[in-house]
């Protein structure tokens, strides 16, 4: 007798497609959140599977941080153009120029956080009801207390103690004036999954993800891409590295590893036997035990 | 690891305080290597910050900073690993604050619930309400694991002794699977590791159980029922004339050319084709995403539902539930709510509560129609229009309600039709 039930990967695959098909029935003007990593691809490209034949109804927006991968921004016109949907910019450097926010010092500085005053006026500007984000509750622990539809006040804040109840399939998307909701359709996906399926559905991805020669610095260790942006301390050495990322975002902060993995196969295997989780080596999350979850109460991804 | 073809297991925890859930959890994570490098750094380092010796499991699965400084869980927090035969998600819920709240919660998509014993106490008030709510929810499949044998030392007389007391009381409950392990989460024995010092017991351990449970016949494959989520008209030359529904099968299997009914409207057609997105299928069943679209040109929208010509759930607008309030403010008397049911909205009253149940005795108590946080009873619910239900027993995803209130937009109850 034929078997009638779903391997995990297709499971999660058509969980992700429901939660976005609610997402568009229950907002008026929801947004993918596109950083140009796996994750917003992954979660794009399952926007995609939604809604065939018709285009991916939502618009992209990116927050810019100003501390791009040339790669990723590349990347990114190129899929907008492909799919033929709108991006909108909310750009860093213009809430650091009008004063909105203001630039960390020091050698650890980073605009991870200040991405947060650039979203929230994104999203005000753009009257964006819903914003549908990459994360997944593997990540981070304060994640992992994500719901699929996440509500946030109308100061865009996140009260973890203080969700709605998720049950069965049935989501809440009610909101008052003000209020907005992030979605997380990929809420349940692992990084290893995420790359199983980017291999089987063979999903186009940033050259950065894929082992390369790179000029780069050891610092907080991890291997810090050399940039136009990075501020060399005296006594750090160049090297030239085969590296690639496990995670694309500030390019400042975003270590690689040594790596030789060039293929979607390789890079699969050589996740499966990884030791540290993928934010491991991103110095953002190793400032305190509870740097993420601060961030996100504020409203942060 | 390639293991494209294993299925997904979900489950829940279920315990009292101190009954070892979360030892337990990162016991299963720490012993199929699921924990990396780093969080096994941070968790030793907090571990010795609070003066434990070695590696504290349960520090694994707390995630908020008040939980963490507290010691206590808060939230329903999710967890993932993998073995070469199945993925999980486990549903870690808190012991104590608001616990009917979130068990429903982590119970409504599990397929298996663990719960938890400690070998020192034996069954106690709060087993029978967790066995209660997983019997409620319709778990398919419950494991009773005797936790702290090692304080008891293995004692093969304790293990029995707990598990006829639970096969006496849980007689009242309608449950289809149940299987008991004695195990010790901080020692590790029969968790992931079968026990040298349980000689006595032959059975699996844990993983080895939650590996093979039997689940694909947890979601009704015989009813088929297609809630519309949203219409898809796409704007271009090629697909001119498309109308398709798009939605994820909540139950049984629907093939091309199967003669199918349009409720609420009644109108039937055929199934012309079914895509998983560009891939077009002869076949598809739940839990699948799919895009129908059918032979005539039927006014359908999100709400509706297609099912096959010859097997239709109920059309009722008077029904009863099992609700559990959920919510810090009570349920108003004859107070209307948003009532989500599928992918349909409509407005619903609870007329009057048949009765309450007292999750610890499971007797009915008539009489008292209030309620509050953490209440289970029996109530009539009244919608503004007919809604098609099935009942949870036979459908979880067609038999299940949430309730909503209008002047806060909380989801204050969930409800399974009777
Ligand atoms: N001796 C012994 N202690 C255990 C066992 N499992 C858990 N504990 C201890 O019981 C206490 C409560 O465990 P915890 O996992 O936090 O329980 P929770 O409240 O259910 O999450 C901790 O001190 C654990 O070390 C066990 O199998 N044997
Ligand atoms: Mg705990």
């Amino acid at each position: 007798m034929k078997k009638y039930y779903l391997n995990y990967l297709d499971e999660l695959e058509s969980e992700a497609i429901y939660v976005l098909r609610e997402v568009w029935a229950q907002f008026e003007n929801p947004v993918i959140l596109f950083s140009g990593g796996k994750d917003s691809i992954l979660v794009t490209h399952l926007a995609k599977k939604a809604f065939y034949p018709s285009k991916i109804p939502f618009s992209l927006l990116h927050v810019d941080t100003g501390h791009n991968f040339p790669e990723t921004i590349a990347f990114r016109d190129d899929l907008v153009e492909k799919l033929g949907v709108k991006l909108l910019v909310g750009s860093v450097q213009e809430s650091i120029d009008e004063g909105r926010v203001q630039e960390e010092k020091g050698k650890n500085a980073t605009r991870n956080a200040l991405q947060i005053t650039t979203l929230l006026d994104a999203i005000e500007d753009n009257k964006i009801d819903c914003a549908i984000g990459g994360g997944r509750r593997d990540e981070e622990k304060a994640r992992a207390k994500e719901r699929f539809f996440s509500h946030r006040d109308d100061f865009g804040q996140w009260d973890p103690k203080n969700q709605r109840p998720e049950l069965w399939n049935l989501l809440n998307g009610k909101y008052f004036e003000g209020e907005h909701f992030r979605a997380f359709p990929i809420s349940n996906w692992t990084e290893m999954d995420v790359w199983n399926y980017i291999k089987r559905e063979n999903i186009q991805i940033p050259s950065l993800y894929f082992a390369h020669q790179r000029e780069v610095v050891w610092r907080n260790s991890s291997w810090i891409p050399v940039s136009d942006f990075l501020k060399l301390e005296e006594n750090e050495e160049v090297f030239s590295k085969k590296i690639r990322f496990r995670t694309l975002g500030d390019i400042t902060i975003t270590g690689g590893i040594e790596s030789d993995a060039d293929t979607l196969e390789k890079i699969a295997e050589e996740v499966s036997t990884m030791r540290k989780t993928e934010r491991g080596d991103r110095s953002d999350d190793k400032r305190s035990e509870t740097a993420m979850e601060d961030r996100k109460k504020q409203g942060y991804f | 690891m390639e293991i494209s073809n294993n299925q997904l297991l979900r489950f829940t925890t279920a315990g009292s305080v101190d009954d070892g859930k979360s030892t337990l959890i990162g016991r299963l994570l720490y012993d199929s290597k699921s924990i990396f490098e780093d969080q096994l750094e941070s968790v030793t380092a907090t571990s010795s910050k609070k003066g434990h010796e070695g590696v504290d499991l349960a520090l694994f699965t707390d995630g908020l900073k008040d939980e963490r400084e507290q010691g206590i869980t808060i939230d329903v927090a999710y967890r993932y690993f993998t073995t070469p035969k199945r993925k999980f998600i486990i549903a870690d819920t808190p012991g104590h604050i608001q616990y009917t709240r979130n068990m429903v919660t982590g119970a409504s998509t599990a397929n298996a619930a663990v719960i938890l014993i400690d070998a020192r106490n034996g069954v106690i008030e709060q087993t029978k309400r967790h066995s209660f709510i997983a019997s409620l929810l319709n778990i398919p499949h419950l494991v009773v694991c005797v936790n702290k044998m090692d304080l008891v030392d293995y004692s093969e007389e304790v293990f029995n002794k707990i598990t006829s007391q639970f096969e006496e009381f849980s007689s009242k409950l309608l449950m289809k699977d149940v299987r008991f392990i004695p195990i010790s989460a901080l020692e590790g024995d029969n968790v992931v590791n079968k026990s040298d010092n349980m000689s006595w017991y032959a059975g699996g351990t844990l993983l080895n159980v939650l590996e093979t449970l039997h689940i694909s016949s947890d979601i009704n494959k015989i009813d088929a029922r297609f809630p519309v989520q949203t219409v898809l008209r796409p704007q271009s030359d090629e697909f001119r004339d498309y109308r398709g529904y798009a939605g994820r099968i909540a139950s049984g299997i629907y093939r091309k050319g199967d003669e199918v009914a349009v409720l609420p409207s009644g109108f039937t057609s055929k199934i012309k084709s079914i895509n998983t997105g560009e891939i077009e299928v002869e076949e598809a069943f739940a839990p699948m995403s799919v895009a129908l679209t059918l032979e005539d040109d039927i006014d359908i929208s999100r709400g509706d539902m297609i099912v096959k010509k010859n097997n239709q759930p109920e059309p009722s607008q008077e029904f009863d539930v099992m609700l559990c309030w959920l919510n810090n403010d009570a349920a108003k008397p004859r107070a209307k709510y948003i009532i989500q049911h599928t992918s349909n909205e409509e407005r619903a009253m609870i007329k009057s509560v048949v009765y309450k149940v007292d999750i610890n005795s499971y007797e009915r108590e008539e009489g008292d129609e209030s309620l509050k946080m953490n209440d289970i009873a029996r109530v009539k619910i009244r919608t503004t229009r007919r809604l098609m239900i099935d009942s949870y027993r036979d459908n979880r995803n067609t038999g299940s309600i949430i309730l909503i209130d209008e002047g806060t937009n909380e989801t204050v109850a969930a409800g399974m039709i009777v």
